[in-house]
């Protein structure tokens, strides 16, 4: 099996985990088309997630900016963001293959709530890892998780956000690799946690498919997602890829694009990152000269991330989908804007694709069909935003 | 100085090897040297100099610790390779770091700059057999030896594929986890040394913290054993640094006697 998308990709991983993750590509290769497998997992989808998620015509804000903007609901999935969908695949498939553990990282808790809930539905020990600061700033969250019987641990080292909480979750693995399964909520790590996190999301790509093709007679010209490791990017984007359609990823620009030697003051790793190894794979990453991997910033924890996905990484590379940032001020601006217009309160991450979209609608490089991927809804961000504006 | 002469040199004393991991610039760049003489001086048959990085996996709390003081302290990959070029001790000398930092300088100027620098062997704990070809023909060239870890689950044709491509030494990992002073090492190391099928000398590592561990790896069959995390908590303590790492040093060695 091929471990590499171009020359990103790869399993940099102590070899204590090398047990693990055959047996997690084999038990994945066996399980995704097995019948039991695949009738459960969409059963959940349906009834426990509630898929599938509306493809929403966003009229007022189309009518501002002049084209026409879709949004795909992921924020209405139960939990409130598109993370469901991964971890009720992946927990699905830790109990088929016997595990009795279940361990994630988060960053803004959306993926730790998901691996909550899947933990608390499908009767797993779940134990999440969360940076201290992102702890802070996504509390209702940690309620959330806490509620459904999670431990949530925080993790005090290094820049305190999703880039700790990952080593953290990944000495957990070694350590207790027999029967545990590391969950990990996108599309990053080794293989072949970028090609499972990938297929399960894809099933909003799949669907978005559908819709458009009812409602338009053809496919959008553009989809623009926010990404922080990804997965809701390569989510959408994976089945409009051999498609005539725009791809743009949209990652955090935070206050500016501006390095030092330890720290970025952004999170865009794809716009400005280079070669480097981090959590298991080889992708573009935020580094200092020696290698050092940066501390990232962004007003959305979950963007805020040092790394992405290596599929992500290689797409950009060839130029398939294209990576592009907006600032945590633009994010805040397109935040106020959708809650105005339609009603609907994104979340920060959502709000980077929200912006980019509006900021753009004139250029014409969007074309006049566009579906942003409403990753998330805004409940958990409203403690930061209330604390920002006063 | 070569693994394999020292270990020579061993065999012939009928000693095993008590191999010493500190991390370069833990406490300050300027203390390091004092720090390895001191370790060579009380009997340390190896010194294993880890470069630190951001985002050490596989380290427990002390090593992690440690790397965030030496970082802080302006360790960085040139001075490092300055550092070890000063060094003038008489023992092998390993390099341990992570493999961002080998990739990110290229890792033919990366393994030209420890042979330089008069590093014999590379240990890189996020590097798998798998991953590591090129870095092997690399290594080759230069003379230098790469060290892998096996670990007490890893699978037969791994631990054979492993020991036929390592050189130096083999690693052999204690337990599941990461690093760290342990209270018991697991009775199930010497079945495991046992599986091991190579002529290279075999080294247990990972929670090696006190004599009575060092005589029961001895005793399993262990060429080498691996202290870390006990001679960084000792450093970390800024009490008495020196002497009580002479102490610990000489005490460990004659467990390995
Ligand atoms: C609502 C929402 N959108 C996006 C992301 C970013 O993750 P990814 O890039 O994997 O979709 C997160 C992560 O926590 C999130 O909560």
């Amino acid at each position: 099996m091929n471990h590499y998308y171009g020359d990103y990709g790869g399993q940099y991983v102590p070899e204590i985990l090398m047990p693990a993750l055959q047996e997690l590509e084999e038990a994945y290769e066996q399980y995704k088309a097995d019948p039991e497998f695949t009738s459960q997992l969409d059963d959940y989808l349906e009834n426990y997630a509630g898929r599938s998620t509306p493809l929403y015509y966003a009229k007022n804000m189309s009518d501002k900016y002049g084209i026409k903007i879709y949004l795909k609901r992921e924020d209405l999935v139960h939990g409130g963001a598109h993370k469901l969908n991964n971890t009720l695949g992946q927990a699905l498939l830790a109990k088929f293959m016997g595990k009795k553990r279940l361990i994630a990282e988060t960053g803004a808790g959306q993926h730790g709530t998901a691996t909550a809930m899947v933990g608390a539905k499908l009767g797993f020990e779940t134990m999440v890892y969360m940076g201290s600061k992102d702890v802070k700033r996504q509390l209702p969250n940690v309620y959330r998780m806490k509620l459904m019987g999670t431990e949530v641990v925080s993790v005090d080292t290094g820049s305190k956000t999703m880039k700790d909480a990952i080593n953290e979750a990944l000495r957990d693995w070694v350590t207790n690799v027999g029967d545990t399964h590391y969950l990990i909520g996108s599309v990053v790590g080794p293989y072949p946690f970028p090609k499972i996190v990938r297929d399960f999301q894809s099933v909003i790509g799949r669907e978005v498919k559908e819709q458009v093709m009812k409602v338009e007679g053809r496919y959008p010209d553009s989809i623009v997602a926010c990404a922080g490791g990804g997965s809701n990017a390569m989510g959408i984007f994976y089945p409009f890829l051999d498609d005539k359609v725009n791809l743009f990823a949209v990652e955090a620009g935070g206050e500016k694009l501006r390095e030092d030697d330890k720290i970025a003051y952004h999170s865009a790793s794809l716009a400005t990152g280079e070669e480097g190894i981090l959590h298991g794979a080889r992708t573009k990453v935020l580094q200092n000269k020696d290698g050092q991997i940066l501390e990232s910033t962004s007003i959305a924890a979950g963007l805020d991330y040092a790394g992405v996905g290596p599929e992500l990484a290689r797409l950009s590379e060839t130029g398939r989908v294209k990576p592009c940032y907006i600032t945590d001020m633009e994010a805040l601006e397109a935040f106020h804007e959708l809650s105005r217009l339609e009603g609907i309160i994104p979340a920060l991450e959502s709000s980077h694709a929200i912006a980019y979209v509006m900021k753009m609608a004139d250029s014409g490089i969007l074309g006049d069909t566009v579906v942003i991927n409403l990753s998330g809804r805004g409940d958990k961000d409203l403690q930061t935003i209330m604390d920002m504006e006063e | 100085m070569r693994i394999s002469q020292k270990f020579e040199e061993l065999k012939d004393k009928n000693e095993k090897a008590l191999i010493a991991y500190v991390c370069a610039g833990d406490p300050d760049p300027e203390t390091t040297p004092s720090i390895v003489n001191a370790l060579v001086e009380a009997g340390a048959d190896i010194i294993e100099l880890g470069l630190p990085f951001s985002d050490p996996v596989a380290d427990g709390p002390t090593i992690q610790a440690a790397t965030c003081r030496a970082i802080e302290a302006g360790m960085n990959t040139e001075r490092y390779f300055e550092m070890i070029k000063d060094l003038e001790v008489n023992v092998p000398l390993i390099c341990m770091t992570y493999y961002n930092l080998i990739y990110r300088q290229g890792s033919k100027n990366f393994v030209k700059k420890c042979a330089e620098a008069g590093i014999s062997g590379l240990i890189i704990p996020d590097l798998p057999l798998h991953e590591a070809d090129e870095l092997i023909e690399i290594c080759k060239e230069e003379g230098i030896d790469n060290i892998f870890l096996v670990a007490p689950n890893t699978s037969d044709q791994r631990l054979d594929a492993i020991s036929s491509k390592s050189s130096g030494f083999i690693y052999v990992v204690s337990k599941l986890g990461v690093t760290g002073e342990g209270k018991n090492i697991s009775s199930n190391v010497a079945g495991l040394l046992d599986k091991i099928n190579s002529n290279l000398p075999k080294a247990v590592g990972f929670g090696i913290s006190n004599r009575k561990h060092v005589e029961e790896m001895v005793a399993a069959g262990a060429d080498a054993v691996i202290v870390g995390s006990t001679f960084v908590n000792i450093i970390a303590s800024k009490d008495n640094v020196i002497s009580r790492l002479k102490e610990i040093t000489k005490d460990l060695k004659e467990g390995c006697r």
